[in-house]
């Protein structure tokens, strides 16, 4: 892929939709069942991601004619790193009883298959402006990803919605155990891939009826 | 040396603690490599390795270094930096050495550096203050709960290859709620011993 042809908007919505981090790709899959059992935590967690996917494809972008192919992976990993660090200090001194609940998970974003990727693909081999609008989109696409994750399994694991009880009665405990987790991700996901294959379906439909 | 102590520790990152199924790490490489039972097997061997070396690599980096320089603040850069040159470093090594086993296990190293385990074992060892072979243990705890994980993982994907899913869970999202039938069954182990 040489330099993009789409304009910002088409860039920002391609990674909040068509090529959504967490259900269409399927990478960075760690956070989505860690720290979503609390709306709380799904939100500070996919603010950290915004910033950090946006940063980094920012920088990489203004370096990107001074860094020699070669060694291109370890500078990736400093810049990404850097931003990690800032990123979790800062919570630590403000944030702190988020911070006590998914501080490992935010140092982890180091690790992050979707950050590297997005530089590696992407913000590396484009203009400023473009790569910005790019790591927003992706960025976007994790955070809505982490809020529908993280609001139901709050909302029925305890009845609640960003610490606020909601509902009265007994919530179904297994949502915010580990397991639920895995439970919610997969029912999202195939449910999503169902109104893929609908939409698709009625398309295709509009299209026969336009021929016809 | 306790060896209770490091036993108790390897028996809690491998069951207890398993990373897969109650810390959530290793994620992507755990639905990406499971779907044989052959990629998981080389996968696991690999990480096992690595994961014992990068432990004691980076114990010593955090105890000899950067805990007298007063730079642990950059813990972060620093393991994962040390994590990538060990890892191309035993790219290299391998090739040189075993160009048979580098054929078989090569393109799982590659991989390693995006797992979130790697980088989350050292920095859990220094969070906690962990001895040189207390870090040991962890990390070899560690990796045998990431290989236990893949190969029950890996034998029961295969199977579901066989069964009749509704279309839209083909994949993925059915691998997702197998996982969460295993986590739920690794619940029963917490409690089994306390640290």
């Amino acid at each position: 892929m040489a330099h993009t042809h789409k304009t910002n908007w088409e860039l920002i919505k391609n990674g909040m939709f068509s090529e959504n981090t967490i259900f269409k790709m399927a990478i960075s899959l760690c956070p989505s069942i860690a720290v979503t059992n609390s709306l709380k935590n799904g939100f500070f967690m996919g603010v950290s991601v915004i910033f950090v996917q946006t940063m980094v494809n920012l920088t990489v972008s203004l370096i990107r004619n001074f860094i020699n192919p070669k060694i291109r992976i370890p500078i990736f990993m400093m810049v990404i790193a850097g931003y990690v660090s800032l990123i979790d200090m800062s919570m630590a001194a403000f944030a702190r009883p988020v911070y006590k609940q998914i501080g490992l998970y935010i140092q982890l974003i180091v690790a992050f298959a979707s950050i590297f990727a997005r530089a590696e693909v992407f913000a590396v081999k484009n203009k400023i402006i473009p790569s910005i609008a790019d790591g927003l989109g992706m960025g976007i696409g994790f955070f809505l990803a982490m809020i529908v994750i993280s609001f139901f399994r709050e909302l029925l694991g305890k009845g609640a919605l960003w610490g606020f009880p909601i509902v009265q009665g007994n919530p179904l405990l297994i949502m915010v155990l580990p397991a639920g987790g895995f439970f919610a991700v997969g029912l999202l996901m195939g449910f999503f891939n169902w109104l893929d294959a609908r939409m698709a379906a009625k398309r295709e439909a509009a299209a026969a009826i336009e021929t016809a | 040396m306790d060896f209770n102590k490091l036993f108790q520790l390897i028996v809690a990152a491998s069951l207890i603690n398993n990373f897969v199924f109650t810390r959530f790490l290793g994620l992507c490489i755990f639905f990406g490599v499971t779907k044989k039972m052959e990629t998981s097997v080389g996968m696991s061997i690999t990480f096992t390795a690595v994961m014992v070396i990068s432990a004691a690599l980076n114990w010593v980096i955090y105890k000899f270094i950067m805990v007298p320089m007063d730079i642990t603040f950059l813990k972060i850069i620093v393991f994962i930096g040390v994590i990538a040159a060990l890892v191309q470093s035993a790219d290299t090594i391998m090739k040189k050495l075993s160009p048979a086993l580098y054929y078989k296990l090569g393109i799982y190293l590659a991989l390693i550096t995006t797992n979130c385990i790697i980088l989350a074992v050292p920095l859990i060892n220094s969070g906690e203050n962990y001895n040189f072979f207390e870090s040991m243990a962890f990390g070899v705890g560690s990796g045998l709960g990431f290989a236990l994980a893949l190969i029950i993982m890996a034998s029961i994907r295969e199977k579901l290859e066989l069964a009749d899913i509704p279309a839209p869970f083909r994949g993925l999202p059915i691998s997702f709620i197998v996982a969460g039938l295993i986590a739920l069954a690794f619940t029963g182990f917490s409690g089994l011993i306390t640290l």
